[in-house]
């Protein structure tokens, strides 16, 4: 190749080391091999998945660890249909993504060639923004302005595909010049108008309470929520997506709230005047039937995106901006005021008390706390492992699979405020928790990740457990292994007829032995005894730790809306 | 109730499918939908009439302004809109009828844009409420074949109204 001259697949392995990118997550096809040709000569480490899925769901979890935008490769056609569940994942629960896959070449695309599918096309409805790339001078921009989108406003996942040719054409070294994208300017800023009068509404009310949402951890504000939380002394419920937003050991906190919320935290939401709902959407998990969600609450909605004001539930007064910027002035105005009572004097303290009191009970009602029967006879429960998990594991990073699991986990296995808690909430992605908590884990390498699994979601990606072992992380997995789909046994327990043919697996699978031939280190616990020493010695371990945790007859999880509105629960016996 | 909402964006290929795809994936139904060159090169803008109540239209122009290529959306005051709409009606007229049809015509201020014997081609502009009236009046004969553009829509005064990311 002459002097001055580059190919595209080289521009976009330049431009993804100048914008920081360290990993890599993907797997080859025959277009996409120019990129892996490129990637040779490169700082940037390759972690090779073992299928599409997986590589796009460590990218998702890489980037809920760190912040940072994840990045994934695949190849073309079938390669590239095997990201898409990762990126509506991911779409879902706004995580910054950039998904990249090879093409065929461009005389080819539209003639159905081997291997070619229209990604763009198929991804349009889960990607913030796609681009197919149609000449090779364009690559450099297009990837500086693919990461400006995922990793700026909402964040979100973006898509490039490159065509073959595009990758091997020569150029001439000058790339053309980014674009300036005049229809996209997210909002940062807060409107002091909207600022003071939200600071004079809360001021005012009696009962307020707080939620946040998973905005609160893209935005990097769980300081700027407990900086919140203390100057007012109010309390505070979070969503699926918010449960690491604000301190799980704080006494201010009520803990999850919504479908599968606490009855103090869905009282407080149901009985408040006054809502500060930060960076959520109010899904339907969250709000249950719309009619009859927060009747007497006024609503201040803090979100960078407008579209999300309004969309669900009305907001009273609406505030557009990064939380980072409209959090601390809100904050700021309130502890400034001279007319501000300390939080014990206010009438709202009264109602702080009395949601902290009914919290007290439940808790007070053994929820998930070592069993006093003797540890050997115990049977072993999911609240049980993970009260055990979360003893020997303090400041975990938690990861979490999608069903019965994952709500134990939100509501019994309590983290620290920040990037510590990563579960797929919007898409409820089964199959997503091994590689999410890879990436997570290559992403913050001095944090214990735990990942909390079901057996029906850990064989929905197991092959992972080869690139974990392979990577060199410290990981402890934990499959709830109840032989069961237990989630799908819950409702069809509670709505249907009750006949469990597919929520019931007969094949009892030995993880612990599965886990040694990936690779990892098995373990087995069929008590409460012999979980505490699994865990103990998970903790202490180097590499991946497999806990095959024989479940029992399950309970079903409880707390659960069965009703027509966030109090109508059925909470089980404790 | 329809709304008109007009938006101007990047004139790139895919950019139709973009925003048509967002009405289809949202539940919004488009009642019609025009597109063209603007004033400004390398800008379309396109005119669309939605079906939906206040709340609908609000969350169409959120989530069409979160489109990368979508610049602006407005929704047009139908109190200041100026509005046109194009239709092409083909008509089978009799000798007896002739005379009439012309007179319709007239009124109409519709075109003949090509005769064949008893088969007649009218042009037909004005705003959709009198395009509208003028097919319904020209059922009398016999309509082979119609067809109509949708309508485009500008606001009367000064260039535009504010931003619509306001809120
Ligand atoms: C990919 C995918 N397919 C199907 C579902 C529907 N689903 C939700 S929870 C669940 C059962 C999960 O079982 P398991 O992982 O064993 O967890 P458990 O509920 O037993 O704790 C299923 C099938 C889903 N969420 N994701």
């Amino acid at each position: 190749m002459k002097k001055g001259k580059s190919t595209g697949a080289k521009a976009l392995v330049r431009t993804l080391e100048k914008a920081g990118t360290e990993l890599i997550f993907g797997y080859p096809g025959g277009a996409n091999l120019p990129i892996y040709e490129a990637l040779q000569r490169s700082t940037i480490r390759h972690i090779q998945a073992r299928h599409e899925q997986g590589a796009a769901h460590m990218a998702d979890g890489f980037a809920r660890a760190s912040g940072k935008t994840g990045v994934c490769l695949a190849t073309s056609g079938p390669g590239a249909t095997n990201l898409v569940t990762g990126i509506a994942t991911a779409y879902m629960d706004s995580s910054p993504m950039l998904a990249i896959t090879g093409q065929v070449s461009r005389t080819m695309i539209g003639n159905d060639a081997f291997q070619e599918v229209d990604i763009t096309g198929i991804t349009m409805p889960i990607t913030k923004h796609n681009y197919l790339i149609q000449s090779a001078h364009q690559v450099a921009p297009i990837i500086e302005e693919a990461f400006y989108l995922a990793g700026s406003g909402r964040r979100g996942p973006v898509v490039v595909d490159i065509p073959k040719d595009v990758q091997t054409d020569e150029f001439a070294n000058q790339h053309e010049k980014r674009r300036v994208l005049e229809g996209y300017n997210p909002t940062t800023k807060g409107h002091p108008g909207q600022i003071k009068r939200a600071a004079a509404v809360l001021r005012e009310a009696q009962r307020p309470v707080i939620i946040a949402g998973g905005g609160v951890i893209s935005s990097n504000t769980y300081t700027d929520v407990a900086e919140f939380v203390k100057t007012l002394g109010i309390p505070v419920v979070h969503t699926l997506m918010g449960k690491s937003a604000f301190d799980n050991y704080n006494p201010l906190n009520l803990g999850l709230f919504g479908y599968h919320g606490s009855r103090a935290a869905n009282t407080a939401v149901s009985k408040s005047d006054l809502i500060l709902a930060i960076g959520t959407r109010f899904g339907d998990r969250s709000t249950g039937p719309l009619a009859s969600f927060a009747r007497d609450a006024k609503i201040i909605h803090i979100d960078v995106d407008p579209a999300e004001i309004g969309k669900n539930v009305p907001a009273y007064l609406p505030i557009v901006g990064d939380i980072a910027d409209v959090l601390p002035r809100l904050t700021s105005l309130l502890s400034n005021s001279s007319n501000i009572q300390s939080p014990t004097e206010h009438p709202r303290a009264a109602w702080t008390a009395t949601l902290l009191k009914q919290r007290e009970s439940i808790n007070n009602g053994n929820n998930g706390k070592i069993n006093d029967k003797g540890l050997d006879q115990a049977r072993l429960t999911t609240p049980v492992a993970l009260a055990a998990a979360a003893e020997a594991f303090p400041n975990a990073l938690l990861v979490t699979d999608v069903g019965r699991h994952q709500i134990f986990a939100a509501q019994h296995f309590p983290v620290a405020a920040g990037r510590n808690f990563i579960t797929s909430g919007g898409l409820g992605t089964m199959g997503f928790g091994l590689p999410a908590a890879i990436g997570a884990a290559l992403a913050q390498p001095e944090k214990k990740v735990v990942l909390i699994t079901g057996d029906g979601s850990f064989l929905m990606n197991i092959q992972e457990l080869i690139t974990a072992a392979e990577t060199g992380i410290n990981l402890t997995v934990m499959v709830m292994n109840d032989r069961r789909l237990g989630m799908i046994q819950q409702l069809q327990d509670g709505f249907y007829s009750s006949r469990f043919d597919v929520s019931r697996f007969t094949q009892d699978i030995q993880f612990d032995r599965l886990a040694a031939d990936f690779g990892c280190r098995g373990d087995r616990a069929a008590s409460e005894s012999e979980l505490q020493h699994a865990v103990v010695a998970a903790a202490q371990a180097e590499g991946v730790t497999v806990i095959d945790c024989k479940i029992g007859e399950e309970e079903h999880v409880y707390p659960m809306v069965t009703g027509r509105n966030l109090l109508e629960l059925t909470e089980g016996e404790a | 109730m329809t709304h008109t909402i007009s938006i101007l964006c990047d004139d790139i290929p895919g950019v139709m499918t973009r925003i048509s795809g967002l009405f289809s994936r949202r539940g919004f139904n488009i009642e019609s939908l025009t597109v063209g060159h603007t004033e400004r090169p390398g800008k379309s803008r396109f005119t669309i009439v939605v079906e939906g109540d206040d709340g609908v239209l609000e969350q169409v122009r959120k989530q069409l302004q979160k489109l990368v290529h979508v610049i602006k959306v407005w929704d047009l005051d139908h109190e200041r809109i100026l509005e046109r709409e194009h239709a092409l009606v083909k008509v089978e007229v009799h000798e007896q009828d002739r005379a009439n049809l012309l007179q319709l015509i007239t009124v109409l201020q519709a075109r003949i844009l090509n005769s064949s014997g008893s088969i007649w081609v009218l042009e037909i502009t004005g705003d959709s409420k009198s395009v509208d009236s003028a097919i319904n009046l020209l059922s009398q004969y016999t309509i082979l074949e119609s067809i109509r553009t949708g309508k485009i829509a500008l606001e009367q005064g000064a260039k535009e109204r504010g931003p619509s990311n306001r809120l």
